[in-house]
């Protein structure tokens, strides 16, 4: 297809988030400027570029998780179903538990691996003791790890490996039932087996959600993505279809990234 | 850079060649002579007087240690024999109601303290206050406690004795438990907002949890502190020489009983005061191992 047409038909999709003129401070300093992205229902896009160019800072203010800390603050729409989820009414904990988030380091909470996935759920919904059980094998078997946790479930999710316990994280997103999956260099602290797991279950995942990931690793936005934005010191170079981004960027900065001709 | 890269190399390999004698490095070597030296003295002087104190309670404890000092009360003055029933069963039953008081207050405002300690004045002064107190001395938490308590009901009495002994626990449990949930890596708790959990789970069911092991420890080692404590005694519990289980009446307790028997003229009130003496150490020493061994727990992340 030539980009044009691509182009045409990345407008056409519904954007399950809708950014426009987002700007974003830590106290003094503006860290995203003027940012306007959609991002599109049930596709994942990926967020590159080099370190401190506010990739994971867009991916904070997608739900919020910047309000925890005094000082930081966010200007512009982010229209998510058709409301501003910056506006000062909107409730976080119901807007958080619609837009979930996997970090860079697995963060199992301090319980067992099957009370690591209920709690996200007990928080919403008043479920007996066999639907939770389904929930549990249903969002461990969403990030591949049932096989490997089944006979284990009372364990602690400390007691897993870094990769297991990175899916373990990503299960107890999904089993919340989201929207949106933001990842936050989910696979960085993660072995190359671990990493091919995790990227296998993107793509199994964005059938049913929509997903944003920030990664270093440009192999890895080619590889799992649909869409990728390319940013840099805080603005939005170049957004578009992955495959049109990586081989025919329009940009100039784009390609030396990509290129490794940066810097 | 190819080309400069081995001549980098072999001019660093001199400069090490070259500073294996020079005056820096021998100058440091002799620095680091002096402080590990240093160091190993004091370390030695305080492990010899703490031996020679613990060697010397064993010795003198032991020998009052017989079945008599664990079933009978407190002797009146002129007769033999006797134990410290009526003080080991004040000292539990004052330490347990202590026990009991501080911590459920010290804990809730510990997460307090970690949850709102950075965000406004009224924590921030808590936790200065509660600095303050920890290095109060003891002796005026008990005249404290005797003028707003004691003094009005009239008489000493055992819940005077327990409040007196929370008042010196509550900030021990406070700051440790802060100290522990300053431990939880930012991360984990962002982990639990990002699934929608409302502060306060948040800070209960995952922030506290982690560090649980800690903040029994600290609640441990704080009553290990209370139990020895004699001075806020003194004015509120008193004594008492017969056996009392009633909290509302004076009470005998180990440290107090320890305190006057040691400086009385009677040789088996003095025997009976090292057995004292060596009982409590033996449980604060229990405390301790039991706080260290089976609490022990590494901090994640």
């Amino acid at each position: 297809m030539p980009p044009t047409e691509q182009a045409l038909a990345h407008d056409a999709l519904p954007a399950a988030l809708q950014i426009s003129n987002l700007n974003f401070y830590y106290g003094a300093t503006k860290s995203l400027k003027n940012i306007n992205l959609s991002i599109k229902d049930k596709k994942v896009t990926a967020f590159i570029g080099p370190s401190g160019c506010g990739k994971s800072t867009l991916l904070r203010t997608l739900n919020r998780m910047y309000d925890l800390y005094p000082g930081q603050r966010a200007e512009g729409k982010i229209e998510y179903k058709g409301k501003n989820i910056l506006d000062a009414d909107q409730d976080i904990n119901m807007l958080r538990a619609k837009i979930g988030m996997v970090f860079q380091k697995p963060t199992p909470f301090p319980m067992s691996i099957y009370d690591n996935i209920a709690f996200g759920v007990r928080l919403y919904e008043n479920l007996s003791k066999g639907e939770m059980n389904e929930r549990v094998e249903w969002a461990l078997n969403k990030a591949a790890l049932w096989g490997e946790v089944k006979d284990k479930l009372n364990k602690s999710g400390l007691s897993l490996s870094g990769g297991q316990q990175q899916r373990l994280c990503i299960a107890r997103g999904v089993a919340v039932k989201p929207d949106v999956l933001l990842l936050d260099e989910p696979t960085s602290a993660l072995d190359p087996i671990s990493t091919a797991k995790i990227e296998e279950l993107i793509n199994e995942l964005k059938d049913d959600y929509t997903i944003a990931i920030v990664t270093h690793n440009m192999q890895q936005a080619a590889r799992c993505s649909d869409y990728t934005a390319y940013m840099y010191l805080g603005e939005l170079v170049e957004a578009g279809v992955t495959d049109q981004v990586f081989m025919n960027p329009v940009k100039k900065e784009t390609q030396d990234y990509i290129t490794g001709r940066f810097g | 850079m190819a080309s400069t890269n081995p001549n980098s190399i072999s001019s660093t390999a001199r400069v090490m060649d070259k500073s294996i004698n020079n005056g820096v490095y021998q100058r440091r070597l002799l620095t680091h002579r002096i402080g590990i030296t240093l160091s190993f003295l004091a370390m030695t002087i305080g492990i010899f007087f703490l031996l020679w104190i613990l060697l010397t309670l064993f010795m003198k404890g032991f020998n009052a240690f017989n079945i008599g000092m664990l079933t009978e009360s407190t002797p009146p003055p002129g007769a033999t024999g006797g134990g410290l029933l009526n003080a080991i069963v004040g000292s539990l039953l004052m330490v347990g109601v202590a026990t009991l008081i501080c911590t459920p207050i010290g804990i809730l405002a510990g997460i307090y303290l970690a949850e709102y300690g950075d965000e406004n004045w009224f924590a921030q002064l808590t936790r200065f206050v509660t600095d303050v107190m920890l290095s109060a001395p003891s002796i005026v938490i008990g005249l404290f406690v005797y003028a707003i308590f004691v003094a009005n009901m009239n008489h000493f009495s055992g819940w005077a004795g327990s409040i007196a002994i929370s008042l010196i626990a509550i900030p021990v449990i406070v700051r440790t438990t802060d100290n522990m949930l300053q431990l939880v890596p930012g991360s984990l708790r962002e982990a639990a907002f990002a699934l929608g959990a409302p502060r306060w789970k948040v800070a209960i069911l995952v922030r506290l949890r982690a560090v649980k092991a800690g903040v029994i420890t600290g609640v441990l080692l704080a009553v290990a502190r209370i139990s020895g404590e004699t001075a806020p005694l003194l004015f509120t519990a008193l004594n008492n020489q017969f056996f009392n289980a009633d909290m509302n009446k004076p009470m005998a307790n180990l440290p107090v009983v320890i305190y006057q028997f040691a400086m009385s003229p009677y040789e088996n009130w003095r025997a009976l005061a090292w057995g004292g003496a060596l009982l409590v150490t033996l449980s604060v020493l229990g405390l301790n191992i039991l706080s260290r061994t089976l609490f022990s727990q590494k901090i994640q992340g």
